[in-house]
């Protein structure tokens, strides 16, 4: 197909006309400013783009960019994406979705589509609440939360989105914060180049339902105290003075913060790796939260792997060079065919197998 | 007031006269055992061969839902019944002429079936009283008066199958296995069928293990061979070739035909098929044909759930693929919600449901035509579709290119209703000329000038299909509703009611392609029998038989429920009567009623299994008040 010429395209040929219709205030306009940003540096034809969202405040995303969109049902977009990437692998598939509808009312299509390494971007956008709804708990609102629903208090386990996502095998793992913008964007184009399932969590801020749930990370007085920036083949450090680092406990086998003094590493601090082919350490870093420890943000997994859309064609490509791209007549006349002839006489045609 | 009983013959005319020494125009055989005794190979078999031959026929296979039942047991009882014959029939037969009973179990459960005076050929071997106790009874019923008035005839079939392959080196396991082609080839002799093909088949089926191929052939030569020397039947049957038009044939049942005729749609559309499913029964065998037909293009999705089986169908529709799903009532129910937002979004796909007896788990391996009401409301909001009905296992191939044509051309989601009867059954089909075989051809959008998605084709209604890929046509879909015409995001009380309005008669335009309901007989009269998918072949023997008995009768048959033919309702008011009868509690008839005031006569079986062409005809008398037709 042709693709749209010259002038290169700006953030402002990815906005849709309809109005914006999310709460003034919410963290989902960073994140649509962040993508909208983004994608005029992909060098993809805008043709090519589509965005498929499921249910929730999150899903309306596909209304306001200028691209192809498909707004589905709650918790399906990845089943609808995958079948659209595997049948059209030329497109550049986006999966945005909420902590409800990714993690609660689809999590199983969540899980198979990173099992099987279907090649879509999927933002999760998680606010730890059901805003749509009015503010019900979510499946990533922490214990105790008290919501309309959960008057005393939930009483469930939270999931962690990483961890999920890493359980199941993802080849691309990455984590960072509405307002982040410019962390936001350079894990957003990280994700853009990964062949494979690139599930990306952004935490994003509920101003009306969960106002300030990431409040200890992003407020700039504590933020260098409470996040810890995963960078590639550099060793886990943080702190305004970076004083702080990270390092595997050889005895318990578990993470822990070590002081930094003078500004000389200990030689034992994690340095990170993000193509790591085993994900626990990944999978440990994860589990970090404060107080006793920050939240790493950035890429936490990036692996090659085959996608699922390359294994079915290579399929198919594999079957129509054995067998040629076939016929009718070979798809209808075979098996046990006879003929009846005018004479009313049977004649025998083969048994020519079906494939 | 005794009621007659029907003739053999379903069509008199088509009758030839019996001219061969020991002729019958026709003969129902049902072969039971074990399921792990191999009776659905057998009857595959017997039935492949007498294609061959050139016999009209159809088949019924029944098995239980249990993959190995407790060897020996009744849930454990797996069942084949073919009937061939020397004209042309639509059914597989009322009542078996001759059982093949490989245990004890197999025969206490078919036996209730047997026509009177009907052939046992029964495997003594296992009528010891280990097995008696299984199917709880005392005596041996060869010897107990259970078979009298029946012909019986025994043979030790697993003693003799041992024998035959004393010399084979197979161990006594593998030589039990081969005992199902000993009863096969005891029936081939019976009815005076060539071996060849099977040979044929188990050489191509064993081709890696060439002592198995060996091993059966022998065995059912031994079968055959016995019956020859011990002279055990004093007769010896043959059913002459049918009258067959001049063509090609090919022995077909619901499921295969219904696959072929996707991919056949996929190419005469110009679009790749992309089948996601999930497997269920009676549906997956759609999948295990697809599966291989990669060589065509085919994508084959088994997605994690009965959800996004559909959800993935609707995503290849969007990017520009025949999205098609396959499942039974349960999966239909999970699929529902999808289902709508393809309503909504006006994309083309087709589901097909292989119904089979619910609710819930039911008997998921027996047939039933419950879904339709589900298919026309289960959903939520006013989410009004095309629903087509195949009415025989090879018409599974049309149904499922007309549910093709009409999903890419009014963009719309298709519901096609097989059923397990028909996804099983078999039938000789008389394969296409490919030259007959629709264009399909279908035509995205790709100008972008005066594009809006919700543009509508001035005749059908539907919208355009602009494809991701396309440059100018970025637009976005979605459940939310839509404005007329742009497909904005629209909550406007009036242009809801609109939209509501315009989504429904798109469905009732596709009314505008479908051919007028037909009427077999007269007219007009007293009684018109209607129905509508797999019951049709029940219903022409039915009214044939009642014509042959004198009694006036028209018959019409309804392949699209939704929308239903627009001369539906003049069809209807020409008769006095009009019986209908359906495998679920009157559903068709419900709509018919509601629809268009008038009495229909709801005639209904949900057994598990097809109306019998006798049951047909009964009704057909009682209705008439016993009449038998003098008018």
């Amino acid at each position: 197909m042709a693709t749209t010429s010259a002038p290169p395209l700006t953030k402002k040929d990815f906005q849709s006309d309809q109005e914006v219709r999310w709460c003034p205030g919410c963290g989902d306009y960073a994140i649509l400013s962040a993508v909208q940003a983004v994608f005029p540096e992909l060098g993809i034809p805008r043709e090519r783009l589509v965005i498929v969202s499921g249910i929730g405040c999150s899903s309306r995303f596909p209304y306001y960019m200028n691209t192809y969109g498909f707004h589905t049902i709650h918790g399906r977009a990845p089943a609808v994406a995958t079948g659209l990437k595997t049948s059209r692998p030329d497109l550049d598939v986006w999966v945005v979705t909420g902590d409800g509808d990714a993690l609660s009312i689809g999590g199983n299509h969540l899980i198979h589509t990173i099992r099987r390494n279907v090649g879509l971007k999927i933002l999760l956008f998680n606010n730890r609440i059901y805003g749509l709804t009015k503010g019900q708990y979510s499946p990533t609102s922490e214990m105790g939360k008290k919501t309309k629903s959960t008057p005393y208090g939930s009483v469930d386990y939270p999931f962690n989105p990483l961890s999920v996502a890493l359980g199941a095998g993802a080849t691309f793992v990455a984590r960072s914060v509405d307002v982040f913008q410019a962390h936001l964007k350079a894990t957003l184009k990280r994700a853009a180049e990964h062949q494979g399932t690139a599930f990306v969590e952004i935490y994003q801020n509920c101003n009306i339902f969960n106002d300030g749930a990431f409040d200890g990370m992003v407020e700039k007085a504590t933020r260098e105290e409470t996040t810890l920036y995963l960078e590639h083949g550099k060793p886990l450090v943080y702190g305004a003075a970076k004083d702080k680092g990270i390092r595997l406990d050889p005895r318990t086998l578990e993470l822990e913060v070590v002081p930094i003094v003078g500004g000389v590493l200990p030689d034992d601090l994690v340095v990170w790796d993000e193509t790591r082919s085993d994900p626990a350490i990944a999978f440990m870093l994860a589990q970090l939260e404060p107080p006793a420890f920050p939240t790493p943000i950035g890429v936490y997994r990036s692996v090659s792997r085959p996608t699922y859309e390359q294994r079915v064609i290579g399929q198919i490509q594999a079957q129509q060079d054995k067998k040629g791209t076939g016929t009718l007549e070979g798809l209808l006349y075979s098996g046990e065919v006879w003929r009846v002839e005018t004479d009313g006489s049977i004649v025998r045609q083969g048994t020519g197998s079906l494939e | 007031m005794m009621l007659p009983v029907i003739a053999d013959a379903e069509n008199q005319e088509a009758r030839p006269p019996a001219t061969a020494q020991e002729p019958l125009h026709e003969v129902v055989i049902r072969f039971a055992g074990d399921s792990g005794d191999g009776m659905q190979v057998t009857g595959g078999q017997f039935t492949s061969t007498s294609a061959l031959v050139g016999n009209d026929l159809s088949t019924l296979p029944d098995f239980p839902a249990e993959i190995r039942a407790p060897a020996g047991t009744l849930p454990g009882v797996s069942a084949f019944q073919v009937r061939i014959a020397d004209y042309d029939i639509h059914t597989p037969g009322d009542a078996p002429d001759v059982l093949v009973a490989m245990n004890p179990a197999a025969l206490k459960a078919n036996l209730r079936d047997l026509k009177p005076n009907g052939v046992v050929i029964v495997n003594t071997d296992e009528f010891v009283p280990r097995n008696f106790k299984k199917v709880g009874i005392e005596k041996n019923p060869l010897e107990d008066g259970t078979l009298d008035g029946f012909r019986v005839f025994k043979a030790d079939i697993a003693t003799l199958t041992k024998r035959a392959l004393e010399d084979s080196g197979l161990d006594a396991r593998s030589q039990e296995r081969c005992k199902n082609f000993f009863a096969l080839g005891m029936c081939y002799w019976l009815f005076s069928r060539p071996m060849e093909p099977t040979v044929e088949w188990l050489e191509k089926r064993f081709a890696a293990k060439p002592e198995l191929a060996a091993a059966n052939v022998k065995v059912m030569k031994a079968g055959y061979n016995f019956c020859d020397i011990t002279g055990l039947f004093q007769v010896r049957y043959e059913v002459l070739p049918a009258k067959l038009e001049p063509g090609t044939y090919r022995n077909m049942n619901g499921n295969l035909a219904l696959a072929l005729g996707l991919v056949t749609a996929s190419r005469k559309s110009g679009l790749p098929l992309f089948f996601g499913s999930y497997p269920i029964t009676p549906a997956s065998d759609i999948l295990h044909h697809l599966a291989p037909l990669k060589s065509y293009g085919v994508t084959t999705f088994q997605a994690e759930d009965e959800i996004a089986a559909v959800c993935s169908a609707i995503g290849a529709s969007f990017g520009g693929a025949l999205g098609v799903t396959a499942t039974s009532g349960p999966g239909l129910a999970l699929k529902q919600e999808a289902i709508s937002l393809a309503v909504m979004v006006e994309l083309p796909l087709v589901v097909c449901d292989i119904q089979r007896a619910g609710p819930s788990t039911g008997m998921p391996t027996k047939t039933e035509q419950a879904d339709l009401l589900q298919a026309m409301f289960g959903r939520h909001g006013e989410s009004p579709v095309p629903i087509v009905a195949p009415a025989s296992p090879a018409d599974c191939f049309d149904a499922a290119l007309e549910a093709c044509a009409v999903a890419t051309r009014h963009m719309v989601p298709v519901i096609l209703l097989s059923d397990g009867y028909l996804a099983n059954g078999a039938e000789p089909w008389k394969l296409p000329a490919l030259s007959d075989l629709p264009d399909l051809a279908v035509e995205f959008r790709t100008d972008p000038q005066g594009f809006t998605p919700y543009l509508r084709d001035e005749r059908t209604l539907a919208r355009p299909w602009a494809i991701p890929g396309t440059p100018g046509l970025e637009h976005r879909i979605g459940g939310i509703e839509k404005q007329e015409g742009t497909g904005n995001v629209n909550y406007e009380p009036q242009n809801h009611e609109r939209m509501v309005q315009l989504r429904a008669e798109k469905v009732a335009r596709v009314a505008l392609d479908l051919p007028p309901l037909e009427v077999d007989g007269d007219p007009e009269g007293e009684l018109l029998v209607v129905g509508w998918g797999s019951t049709r072949g029940a219903i022409i023997g039915g009214v044939n038989a009642a014509r042959r008995a004198g009694i006036r009768v028209s018959r019409a048959h309804f392949r699209w429920l939704n929308p239903l033919p627009s001369n539906t309702g003049d069809v209807l008011s020409r008769f006095d009567k009009v019986l209908l009868p359906e495998m679920n509690l009157g559903q068709l008839a419900l709509l018919l009623r509601a629809r268009f005031l008038k009495d229909v006569i709801s005639y209904t079986k949900v057994q598990g299994r097809p109306f019998f062409r006798q049951q047909v005809f009964d009704k057909i008398v009682e209705v008439l008040g016993g009449s038998n037709g003098h008018h």
